[in-house]
């Protein structure tokens, strides 16, 4: 599903270059439950920036769902994002006049699926995150756990190939936490393919992969002794 | 493709931001609404100044007569100048390029009766070409002509108030008027626009009444209009040359400013022309001053909403949202938002004055309104400006990162 050779990036900073990424080398396979861990500084939200396609690499080869990603325009990039990756955020980023169902429907919105059918699609993907009496209430009116929960139905509704968690728990307390990180597992368990990006070891630990970063390099890569649980 | 959905789209930013809507909105209709209020009024200025000319020919030179305020040629100051025929012939003769229309008039006031009915009323004797001077239009029948003139009839053109007043419904034409003793005929009717003295006025032909009244070939005054051709410079020089010519030949000192004198319309003409230019220019320089201000004003706007809607746009712009579809987002609303408010501000501007319309006569402001292509032009430029304004901020939200987007809290 992803593979990376090689990968470097740099950004500039004043005169010279902050190289952030030094030539890193990972295989997602498809339907893994991975997590990326690593300090702030370490470069993970660089990568995952690259892997989620809001940012371009520098060298090396990225290869997204068999595509090479190369010197993506911004159409092309938004529509990959829009039909390949679903994105979680650790503040969750709803629009805020927007009630949780519209919020949910945006993507198809920008795939052009007509209304009714995104409404329809949305509402499911709302009930399947447990949100469906929710759906017209607006984010301020949520609890930090269903605005997350909305964030995951919106991440889904389009049927990506992955789904890209940057710190999805990251503003949630423990209790809440869990729940959501219940959440991936059951995504993953139907076959999707989930990267969390975390720093915290607990949440790591959930998942089946770890994937430590440190200085732009990763320094290990293991299986947990998470396995699917059965639903 | 999705266009019903973008328009859905816009139309629901534009109601969850009421505030913000409704600030960019105001801007745009008060700068409408000024700029509409402004022209109408001006337009009710120039009415006003305009109203002025219409009754009598703009270009119209009037000479009278009174007595010598200096000594000339052994003729002692006091001495009495009077204009007669000859000396309208005169005028005529020596500037028959430069005449238009031209007439003697005499002056009188007679108790007129038709019946029972009688009425004080000022009679004008003049010639024919008196019509085209005083811009008479005639209701019914004819002016004097020439050969009532020749042929001195008792032929009288009276005033719509007269006819009014003094035969009531009956038709006019051919009906007789007394004045002093001596029946007129009445060969036509006259009518002046608002204007009751005029219309209260008896026109008989000049040589009529030196005939039956004065029993000599006097004239109270000579009325003439300059070829309209003529340009300010050459009307007034026209006027001076009249002067001069008639200084001569009835023996007046050339300085003598109260034994002849000329009344020139071209005179107050380049002023209230003059006056008329610099109000335009007044106009024009604060209606594009509001035009202005209301393009930075909506230019801010929509620099602030971009910013604003930054976070908005990272989250569109991850979710699929191509950089066109950005831009028309951001476009579309200001667009709509500045048609609306222009479209409320017309309204406004355009019943506010239709409310004021005559009430501000006082204030020399008549019949006040606005040409609709100028005010919708002004809508335009409003719309084109904060279309431009918008697009800036727009093209430049939609190629920022995403996530650089996201980080802005």
């Amino acid at each position: 599903m992803i593979a990376l050779q090689k990968l470097h990036k740099s950004y500039p900073i004043g005169k010279g270059f902050l190289h952030v990424l030094k030539g890193l080398d990972l295989h997602v396979q498809e339907g893994e439950f991975i997590s990326i861990m690593g300090s702030s500084g370490s470069g993970k939200s660089t990568l995952l920036n690259i892997l989620g396609l809001l940012d371009t690499h520098d060298k090396g080869t990225y290869q997204l769902n068999k595509q090479e990603i190369q010197n993506l325009d911004e159409k092309k990039a938004a529509k990959w994002r829009n039909e390949l990756i679903g994105f979680v955020f650790q503040s969750f980023n709803l629009i805020s006049y927007k009630t949780a169902l519209e919020n949910v429907a945006m993507p198809l919105f920008y795939r052009g699926t007509p209304k009714k059918e995104r409404q329809k699609i949305a509402l499911h993907y709302l009930e399947k995150v447990g949100l469906k009496d929710w759906a017209q209430h607006l984010p301020n009116e949520l609890s930090g756990g269903q605005k997350q929960r909305v964030a995951i139905a919106r991440a889904l509704v389009t049927q990506p190939k992955i789904v890209l968690a940057d710190e999805p728990t990251g503003a949630l307390d423990s209790a809440t936490s869990s729940s959501i990180m219940t959440l991936l597992k059951e995504i993953h368990n139907d076959g999707m393919t989930v990267v969390v990006i975390t720093h915290e070891e607990d949440i790591a630990a959930q998942t089946e992969r770890i994937v430590r970063l440190k200085d732009g390099v990763i320094t290990s890569d293991e299986k947990t002794a998470q396995t699917k649980i059965t639903t | 493709m999705f266009d019903r959905d973008l328009w859905r789209e816009i139309f629901q930013s534009i109601q969850k931001n009421k505030l913000r809507s409704i600030l960019s909105g105001f801007t745009i209709s008060f700068a409408i609404l000024i700029f509409t209020l402004l022209f109408g009024i001006a337009n009710g200025l120039q009415n006003t100044f305009e109203s002025f000319f219409v009754s009598n020919a703009s270009n119209a030179i009037t000479i009278r007569t009174g007595k010598t305020s200096k000594p000339y040629k052994g003729n002692q100051s006091g001495k009495k100048i009077q204009l007669s025929n000859a000396d309208f012939e005169f005028l005529k003769k020596k500037n028959a390029s430069k005449i238009e229309y031209s007439s003697g008039r005499i002056y009188k006031n007679f108790r007129v009766s038709h019946h029972n009915e009688h009425r004080n009323y000022n009679i004008k004797a003049v010639h024919p070409e008196h019509q085209f001077i005083e811009k008479s239009s005639m209701t019914r029948g004819r002016f004097i002509n020439t050969s009532d003139l020749h042929n001195t009839r008792k032929v009288a053109v009276i005033g719509k108030k007269v006819s009014d007043d003094l035969l009531q419904n009956k038709f006019p034409i051919g009906k007789y008027i007394q004045m002093q003793g001596i029946a007129f005929k009445i060969v036509g009717v006259f009518e002046e626009a608002d204007d009751d003295n005029e219309n209260s006025v008896i026109y008989i032909p000049l040589n009529t009444a030196q005939n039956l009244y004065e029993k000599n070939d006097y004239l109270n005054e000579i009325s003439l209009t300059y070829n309209p051709t003529m340009n300010y410079e050459e009307a007034l020089d026209f006027g001076y040359l009249i002067k001069k010519q008639l200084q001569e030949r009835l023996t007046v000192a050339p300085k003598d400013q109260r034994a002849i004198r000329i009344r020139n319309n071209a005179e107050g003409k380049k002023g209230i022309d003059q006056l008329m230019f610099v109000i335009g220019i007044l106009i024009l320089f604060i209606g594009f001053g509001t035009l202005i201000a209301g393009i930075v004003g909506i230019s801010n706007i929509m620099v602030y909403i971009v910013k604003e809607r930054t976070k908005e746009l990272g989250i569109r712009k991850v979710l699929g949202a191509s950089p066109r579809a950005i831009v028309s987002l951001i476009l579309l609303e200001a667009i709509s938002i500045t048609s609306l408010a222009g479209y409320l501000g017309i309204f406004i501007g355009i019943g506010a004055l239709n409310l004021i319309d005559d009430k501000l006569e006082a204030y020399f402001i008549q019949d006040p309104h606005v040409d609709t292509p100028i005010v919708v032009g002004a809508v335009i430029v409003l719309i084109v400006a904060g279309a431009i304004a918008g697009y800036v901020p727009a093209k430049r939200a939609s190629q920022i990162k995403p996530i650089v987007a996201l980080r802005t809290e």
